[in-house]
């Protein structure tokens, strides 16, 4: 055991920190948002020459095969900077999808590109608004030979509008809740047969529905069972999600304490007062609570499936607490200027309620966590 | 970073398990499953003490040189989750946890090598003589005095909520020596001999039904200079050092773990006449909890190791640990419905045998649930802790 961090990894801390500080003020921010694409190529290239984008990515597939810690620190100073650039859909989730079912030249086709910043890659998975983390897939993949055909609807495809390629799931059986036939595919994001609706999220990144109609796609790996792998980085997913949250409530907590110290009313500043002293108090140790969390879930990231996924639905309800938690009071205790658009308060807060939100609700995760419990239950 | 345990680690939970399947005795463990107070009895922990102390492993956090096991971060928290799962009885906390480590840093050379080797061997039974009844929360106001007279101090004045007062030998207390304007520099730390003449105790009895607490009076009692900690008038800042350690060091999620598992056990047993309703997210909420605390307690036990003190953190540890404890009665309450409104006046509840109303495994619920309430007052109420959070932790 030992839970300190590697020199590696304090560095990476240092280096990302200083790059949103210099390279991603919320200026700069506000105008990526309100650009016409919506997020920065540049920024994307420099995380490539920082090396960030392989991050997650082994060796062998010109990444630097980091663990889930050294992940969540990057993470962390992401969430500081609000940043809108695809990291969590393109060099995790795809990245490690692709590295858990990809057959050796897929990953190499695919890995490499994403490391060098050259492909931006969502994973189109959510059919229905209300199941973040579906069981059940109803898109359908039939085979002609080597090819591949899928059709069926996906929902909230996180950073869509700028892929250029998508992972997507689709079943290949005719039995709705056959689990073991789900796969993923490898769609061209300019195929025939796809029809994308792009739209805002409130935070300020962009999602898609996409319609598949017969669309062209390629097996990401062999003809067998991808569900556990799926499982397997949305938990991961979860971990890095939830570092995220601690950089928004972090930079939310310090903005707290350092307005209540310098805004005066009735004669004295406002951190004067044991309720507002108080109150920031409760913030800290909740956040102190969900850095634990977040951390317990990321060193339990490769653990046994149980484990793990105990371990994120125990972070995702830590943190979606604590960020609801800190997201209000930060916006309450900044008063009338909390609730503008002109400070970055209200952006964490938009932020931080809709990594509440993304793969399952705090409420979702402590059902799931709540199966293991269930011999306690004998309801009447 | 890495959670797992390496090979030799995992030699040693064997080691610490095969120990305890050794001496842990079913009377300890029952004593200590029918303790409702804070703080054990010596009639509970006495054996399980006695074969820690042959084996060297009564004071995991001691340095060797003090006669610790001089054990790594990983060994204790193994130690004290082994010991918490098989339900083993907590040793007095006075001596290990709290006035030992203040004897360490702070201590005379007599003090260390007279005092430390009977808190090991259990021949001294400490308690905290710290609050009074005109200074709670406000410790600095306390108005215990001690005038010195040639080689004694002669100490005039009482201390208040005592634990263990009735059981132990020693006391270390804060008293006034100097009225300064700012009080807490005429505080000293002393070291009184509770058989010195005047010295009496009353006993205070909690809404739980338990005799844990005291008041202790001290009437011209005569302390000699060799038992004053440190400086005269610098006692304060012992007294801040030894509350660190009180609120912080130690694993309360191993305890708290414990807990919540024997509730889930009393759930099981209760197959003939179950609680109603789903009580399996409480659980999960409670578990997650104690699951972050305890990650809050392996960081700061590295920080310890590598040399620093708890700081600001021991309070996060006190508020969550005491809070998470009270949420773990509350539902043990709930559990058991009908059966919480049934008082049992006899105490020790482990003296008793099996003419009880309620089996065992319910018999103590009622009375930790109330002795619980005293869990965020005691040591630095709840309120306290967010004011040391505020100014420590984050500036404010």
């Amino acid at each position: 055991m030992d839970l300190t961090l590697t020199d590696e990894q304090k560095l990476i801390g240092e280096a990302a920190n200083s790059f949103i500080a210099d390279q991603y003020s919320f200026e700069a921010r506000r105008a990526i948002v309100a650009s016409d694409a919506g997020f920065s190529r540049e920024i994307w290239a420099d995380f490539a020459s920082l090396g960030w984008l392989g991050l997650a990515i082994r060796e062998e597939f010109g990444g630097s095969g980091a663990d889930a810690v050294t992940l969540g620190i990057l993470m962390e100073a992401l969430g500081r900077g609000l940043v809108v650039e695809p990291y969590l859909a393109t060099a995790v989730v795809a990245a490690k999808l692709i590295d858990g079912l990809g057959s050796k030249d897929q990953r190499k086709a695919l890995l490499e590109v994403i490391a060098e910043g050259k492909s931006i890659i969502a994973f189109a998975h959510v059919e229905d608004a209300n199941v973040p983390l579906p069981r059940d897939i109803e898109t359908m993949a039939c085979s002609d030979g080597d090819q591949w055909r899928i059709s069926g609807q996906k929902c909230l495809v996180f950073s869509a509008p700028w892929a250029d390629t998508l992972l997507v799931t689709a079943r290949a059986s005719d039995d709705p809740h056959d689990r073991s036939s789900i796969r993923v595919f490898v769609v061209s994001a300019s195929a025939s047969g796809i029809r994308t609706s792009p739209y805002l999220l409130l935070d300020g990144s962009r999602a898609a529905n996409i319609a598949f109609d017969n669309a062209p796609a390629t097996l990401l790996g062999r003809n067998e069972n991808a569900a556990g792998e799926i499982d397997a980085v949305s938990d991961l997913a979860i971990a890095a999600l939830c570092f995220e949250a601690i950089g928004c409530m972090q930079a939310l907590l310090d903005d707290t304490i350092a307005y209540t110290k310098t805004r005066i009313q009735f004669g004295k500043p406002i951190a004067a007062n044991q309720v507002l002293r108080h109150r920031m108090a409760s913030m800290a140790v909740q956040l102190e609570e969900a850095r634990a969390s977040a951390l317990r879930a990321a060193l339990m990231a490769t653990d046994a499936p149980e484990r793990r996924a105990r371990a994120a639905s125990g972070a995702k309800l830590k943190v979606g607490r604590a960020g609801r938690f800190i997201s209000e009071q930060a916006v309450q205790l900044h008063g009338a200027m909390g609730v503008t658009d002109e400070l970055n308060v209200g952006a964490y807060f938009k932020r931080l309620m809709a990594i509440e939100t993304m793969f399952g609700s705090p409420d979702m995760h402590l059902r799931n966590h709540a199966r293991a419990w269930q011999g306690a239950k004998r309801t009447r | 970073m890495d959670l797992g345990f390496s090979r030799d680690e995992l030699a040693f939970r064997d080691e610490v398990r095969e120990f305890i399947a050794q001496h842990l005795t079913e009377m300890a463990k029952r004593g200590q499953s029918l303790t409702a107070a804070s703080t054990t009895e010596p009639d509970v922990f006495k054996s399980w003490h006695a074969a820690l102390y042959r084996r060297g492993w009564v004071a995991p956090y001691w340095p060797k040189e003090y006669g610790g096991p001089g054990w790594t971060p990983a060994q204790r928290y193994i130690f004290e989750s082994e010991s918490a799962r098989a339900g083993a009885p907590r040793l007095s906390p006075f001596g290990i946890q709290m006035v030992g480590p203040v004897l360490m840093k702070y201590g005379s050379g007599w003090q260390k090598e007279y005092y430390l080797p009977r808190i090991l061997s259990g021949e001294d039974l400490w308690c905290q003589g710290y609050s009074e009844p005109g200074a709670g929360s406000d410790l600095a106001s306390l108005s215990t005095r001690a005038t010195r007279d040639g080689d004694h101090y002669v100490v005039n004045g009482s201390k208040i909520w005592t634990t263990h007062a009735h059981f132990a030998n020693r006391m270390f207390a804060l008293v006034r020596t100097a009225n300064t304007p700012k009080r807490q520099e005429g505080i000293s730390f002393l070291l009184v001999d509770m058989n010195s003449a005047g010295v009496s105790t009353r006993p205070i009895i909690t809404i739980g039904g338990d005799h844990e607490c005291n008041q202790v009076f001290l009437d011209d009692v005569l302390v000699p200079v060799r038992d004053r900690v440190g400086e005269e008038n610098k006692g304060w800042t012992y007294a801040k050092y030894l509350l660190e350690f009180e609120r912080g060091a130690g694993f309360r999620a191993a305890r708290l773990r414990r807990q919540l598992s024997t509730l889930y056990d009393l759930v099981r047993r209760k197959k003939n006449s179950p609680p109603r309703g789903d009580f399996s997210e409480r659980f999960s909420e409670i578990e997650i909890d104690i699951d972050a605390l305890e990650f809050i307690e392996l960081k700061l036990l590295s920080t310890i190791q590598s040399g620093g003190s708890p700081g600001a953190t021991s309070s996060v540890l006190k508020l969550r640990g005491t809070q998470i404890y009270q949420s773990i009665t509350r539902l043990g309450i709930d559990l058991i419905g009908y059966n919480a409104l049934i008082w049992e006046p006899r105490r020790p509840l482990y003296e008793i045998g099996g003419d009880a109303v309620l089996p065992d495994e319910e018999l103590a619920i009622l009375a930790m649930h109330l002795d619980g309430r005293a869990h965020t007052i005691f040591g630095g109420a709840a309120e306290i802790q967010h004011e040391i959070i505020a100014k420590r932790l984050l500036d404010l």
